[in-house]
């Protein structure tokens, strides 16, 4: 049938007979396959895995620990190596693959089961709908960006995200759909709000005083519950318990009609709490507390007992103890609801301007998206200029003029009248929250106190300065950008070398840095790519471990070994070795070679190393002053890294570019772009609405020990002097309800509210059936 | 809410109710996903509880701590089924440990008594400078704990397990030392002090200690 397909004039090639072959890499399978193995293993432990593979594209954030975690599970053997299949078992049709390894030569073996790692195509459709929006795509079938904003199309006012840009991962998707959002935000800004409408509910009842009238909704999530646990049996239990005055079962408790009918049994039954026995509150919470809203209750009446994920999913062999599970959460949280209180929500505020700390391509490409939609931005560069590391950068690989570039981005931001440059900025102290931030920062011999309503670090990264390979004692020992600067400079010391050696993974991808710099490989090919044009003569070595030219930049690493460019391999426990040769310039570099098996010693003019790149310096300072986390590499750590990308834990900060992990330019732009368009999303509001679940100060009970002061990391408690001597106080608006603070409190007099001893205590009664019903409680002992 | 928010009251409170185990879980330590990091303090509440526990002559076993994170399905399985299994091996809480009834409940009421008491001195002298799991297990380890349990803690939870015992009648030594499984010697030490204090006194008629 596809050769059918092939061969019609509709077809994908028009009627002539091609090989579907991609040149690029796909970027996600060597990832994906890592959590398969680690999904088999947890599966079934005492499976054996085989990986075959090429070089292994570890090259995202944690992908280099991800992909240690699955090569160290045990029974996992990851095998370097091409394989074909050499037949079938005709008895137990296990299928027989033939591979080498350098060690052991050709090998036959057998595997019950063989899973192809298959790459990304473009959707069959995507031709078309390029066509129907009148956008081009490139060879491969993805979007073809026509100049530097890697989210645009050649038709202005049509955006792409998401893998319609080349293979892609999922962060990538997220902060790509952000970014090109941001941009729809800026050509429709003159229509925001035109379209909205505001939600009205009923009016709040008071039923603080009223005895608990509790209502228990119990879901079958389809089958995903009600096949495992009995449904009717728990309805009735939920019945015999202490306030309980209404159960009933659901289908689906979280579809529109359920939530309506929770709504209308509220108002005539009389509830006055409501206990949903379904899933995980991570996911629904919000929508039930809007259910109680729609009721006229207040929203933290609600209870959820997650009888699904704790439960039915979880012990699908086991119907019956399931089901007593599934009763004993619901009086678990029958018991919770009953001392439930309402609470407020706060409305705050939202500043309109915002902060970008950071003036290099992130965080001038962030600020202008975000000034382009009518806000002031302050934009606080360190040094005297901005550009930021794009200042030492030329090229990219695929042939964008950088320092063009750059000159524009700048000329831009000084031009824009909303963009207000603070250069030589030193951050001296941020206080505040979301929508409410006050900045101080020092400014060539100026104090500045700047508010904004949110704030977003690009503070960018920086090339390690090795230590290796005799840099530092050898002037023809650089780093790739230093040979970059040189090359675009047209240095003939470095254009006439006679041979030049490539050193990748220096100072990452070790146990100082456990992660891959991500865009050296294709640093590396980029530089000696434009060497070769600038002398066909050159030899020219790339010594490598793994080359991670993922995408659509694989293209580029085809064209360097055509081109006469080496690539040879090397193992982390057997460096390359560089020595400086006695009278002349000239380095000896020594490296094993896997193929040949042998040291081979190449004479070089020029030693170029792929330095790491680093956290920049003062990240950790930074993070503190805006209480943000880092990881253990020390780039900045994101609120998750695949669904908030460009967002911190911390409310109204965001970050973008090499700060959050290395990128590529066009990377760094199109995050740039997903942070603004997060940024633009709070900006765009006039309150936001902090948690009622915060905590709270009993004064009478204070003693003033300042033990809550020290457990709180967002700084959320003061002293206050009072009539009664100096208590903490809190500020409802920083607590992030972690309730740290209450289990170091001796006199119980901070309560999280929403999470108090009494609730939690009641929960803690009832897992006990007997205490329930009303046996006294150390009789169980 | 953060694993580091579970309160030693809610622990004892749980093996007071008649619980024969208490898992707590929590983050990944080192991947708060906040800045607060407190799994860390509730990994520190729980190596405290086990050295209370075992002071109790209650197994320590009977609490764990597992740090998974949201992926960690299999991981948190396991965990369940090694902490379930170890529960099943030590038995019901107190006939397991060969306690009685009255003898470990009293004992679970007084350490309740100390929680503030504990916080106190958790604050004061039972920080671990480094947030390292090691370091955490090699501080709660040492013996410069073990002595500070004993004289700061030991000596108050033998003072809160006699006081709650008189609460419910006076008692002469002999009797408050049968009762608590003490020594003699260890009641009259304890007796005195206490009285010194104005806890207790002497009921001159009846021949033993009452409450003050």
């Amino acid at each position: 049938m596809d050769f059918e397909r092939l061969l019609s004039s509709t077809g994908p090639y028009e009627g002539e007979v091609l090989r579907n072959e991609n040149s690029y890499c796909s970027g996600v399978c060597c990832t994906y396959t890592q959590k398969q193995v680690i999904l088999t293993k947890d599966h079934y432990p005492e499976v054996e895995c085989t990986v075959f593979h090429n070089d292994i594209r570890a090259f995202g954030k944690d992908f280099e620990r991800y992909y240690q975690r699955a090569a160290q599970l045990p029974g996992t053997r990851f095998i370097r190596s091409y394989v074909t299949i050499a037949g079938e078992v005709p008895d137990s049709r296990n299928v027989v693959l033939k591979y080498a390894t350098f060690d052991d030569g050709v090998k036959e073996e057998e595997f019950d089961l063989v899973v192809l790692s298959v790459g990304l195509n473009p959707p069959a459709a995507a031709r078309e709908l390029a066509a129907r929006f009148g956008i081009e795509l490139n060879e491969h079938g993805f979007s073809a960006a026509p100049g530097d904003n890697p989210l645009a199309t050649c038709r202005p006012g049509v955006f792409v995200s998401g893998a319609f840009l080349g293979p892609t991962d999922i962060p990538e998707s997220v902060f790509s759909a952000s970014g090109a959002g941001a941009q729809c935000g800026a050509l429709l800004d003159h229509r925001r709000g035109k379209l909205a409408r505001e939600r009205v509910y009923p009016p709040e009842i008071d039923v603080a005083g009223d005895e608990p009238r509790i209502g228990v909704f119990v879901c079958h999530c389809g089958a995903n519950i009600s096949s495992v646990v009995n449904v009717p049996e728990t309805v009735a239990y939920a019945l015999t318990l202490p306030h309980v005055v209404y159960a009933q079962e659901q289908l689906f408790s979280c579809a529109t009609n359920s939530a309506q009918e929770i709504t209308e049994l509220a108002r005539e039954k009389g509830l006055n709490r409501v206990v949903i026995a379904a899933c995980s509150p991570r996911t629904l919470e919000p929508l039930f507390r809007d259910t109680l809203r729609e009721a006229g209750l207040n929203q933290y009446y609600c209870e959820m007992a997650n009888i699904r994920e704790h439960c039915s999913w979880v012990h699908s062999k086991q119907k019956e103890e399931a089901t007593r599970k599934a009763q004993d959460l619901i009086r678990m949280s029958v018991a919770r609801a009953a001392h439930l209180e309402p609470l407020p929500e706060f409305d705050l505020q939202v500043n309109k301007a915002a902060l970008v700390v950071g003036g290099g391509i992130a965080g001038m490409t962030c600020a202008l998206s975000i000034a382009s939609q009518g806000h002031d931005v302050y934009l606080l560069e360190r040094e005297k200029e901005l550009g930021g590391v794009a200042r030492r950068l030329h090229t990219t690989l695929e042939g964008m003029d950088v320092q063009d570039y750059l000159r524009q981005l700048i000329s831009a931001v000084y031009r824009h009248p909303l963009v207000h440059v603070v250069h030589e900025a030193r951050i001296l102290e941020v206080d505040g929250y979301v929508g409410n931030f006050v900045t101080t920062v020092e400014s060539e011999g100026r104090r500045l106190r700047i508010e904004h309503g949110a704030a977003v670090v690009a503070t960018g990264a920086e090339e390690y300065r090795p230590e290796e390979y005799r840099y530092g004692e050898h002037d023809r020992v650089v780093t790739h950008l230093e040979l970059e600067e040189r090359l675009a400079a047209g240095d003939e010391l470095v254009t006439g070398a006679e041979t030049l050696v490539m050193i990748q993974c220096v100072g990452c991808r070790n146990e100082d840095r456990n992660y891959c710099s991500r865009v050296c490989c294709s640093h590396a090919v980029k530089n000696a790519l434009r060497l070769r044009e600038a002398n066909p003569e050159m030899s020219i070595y790339i010594l490598f471990r793994d080359m991670r030219t993922y995408g659509l930049k694989e293209d580029f690493y085809r064209e360097a070994a055509e081109k006469d460019i080496v690539f040879i391999r090397y193992e982390p426990e057997n460096k390359p070795v560089v020595t400086a040769l006695e009278g002349g310039g000239q380095l000896r570099v020594t490296v094993p070679d896997p193929v040949l098996g042998q040291r081979l010693e190449l004479d070089a003019d020029f030693v170029s190393l792929a330095a790491a790149v680093v956290p920049a310096a003062g990240t950790e300072e930074i993070a503190g002053l805006f209480k943000v986390g880092l990881n253990p590499d020390g780039f900045f750590k994101e609120a998750h890294v695949k669904l908030r990308p460009v967002e911190f834990a911390a409310d109204g900060v965001y970050l973008c570019g090499a700060a959050q992990y290395p990128k590529h330019l066009q990377e760094t732009i199109s995050h740039a772009y997903g942070a603004a368009g997060r940024v633009l999303t709070l900006l765009s509001h006039e309150t936001v609405t902090a948690s009622g679940a915060v905590c709270e100060v009993d004064e009478e009970s204070c003693i003033s020990c300042g033990a809550c002061i020290t457990a709180c990391s967002y700084d959320a408690i003061q002293f206050v002097m009072t009539p009664k001597g100096r208590k903490a106080r809190v500020n409802p608006v920083l607590c992030k309800g972690d309730g740290l603070c209450n289990a170091k409190c001796p006199t119980k007099a901070i309560e999280l509210k929403h999470f108090t001893n009494e609730e939690l205590l009641s929960q803690i009664e009832a897992a006990v059936p007997a205490a329930v019903e009303a046996e006294p409680a150390a009789a169980a002992v | 809410m953060c694993s580091g928010r579970v309160d030693l009251e809610f622990i004892f409170q749980a093996f007071l109710n008649g619980e024969d185990g208490v898992f707590i879980g929590g983050c990944k330590l080192g991947e708060c996903n906040y800045t607060t990091q407190g799994n860390y303090d509730a990994l520190s509440n729980v190596l405290i509880a086990k050295k209370i526990m075992e002071r109790l002559g209650m197994y320590p076993d009977r609490l764990r701590i597992q740090f998974v994170s949201s992926s960690d399905g299999a991981l948190l399985a396991e965990a369940t089924d090694e902490f379930t299994a170890r529960i099943r091996e030590l038995g019901p809480l107190g006939p397991g440990e060969g306690l009685e009834a009255d003898d470990l409940r009293l004992k679970l009421e007084a350490v309740l008594k100390l929680v503030p008491y504990i916080k106190l001195v958790e604050r004061e002298r039972l920080r671990v400078p480094r947030r390292t799991p090691a370091e955490y297990r090699e501080f709660f380890a040492s013996d410069e704990v073990n002595r500070l349990f004993d004289v700061l803690i030991g000596d108050k939870l033998a003072v809160s397990r006699i006081m709650t015992l008189l609460q419910e009648e006076p008692l002469s030594t002999a009797a408050i030392a049968a009762r608590l499984r003490l020594e003699p010697g260890e009641v009259a030490r304890q007796i005195n002090a206490a009285s010194r204090q104005g806890l207790v006194r002497y009921d001159e008629d009846r021949q033993c200690y009452a409450l003050a």
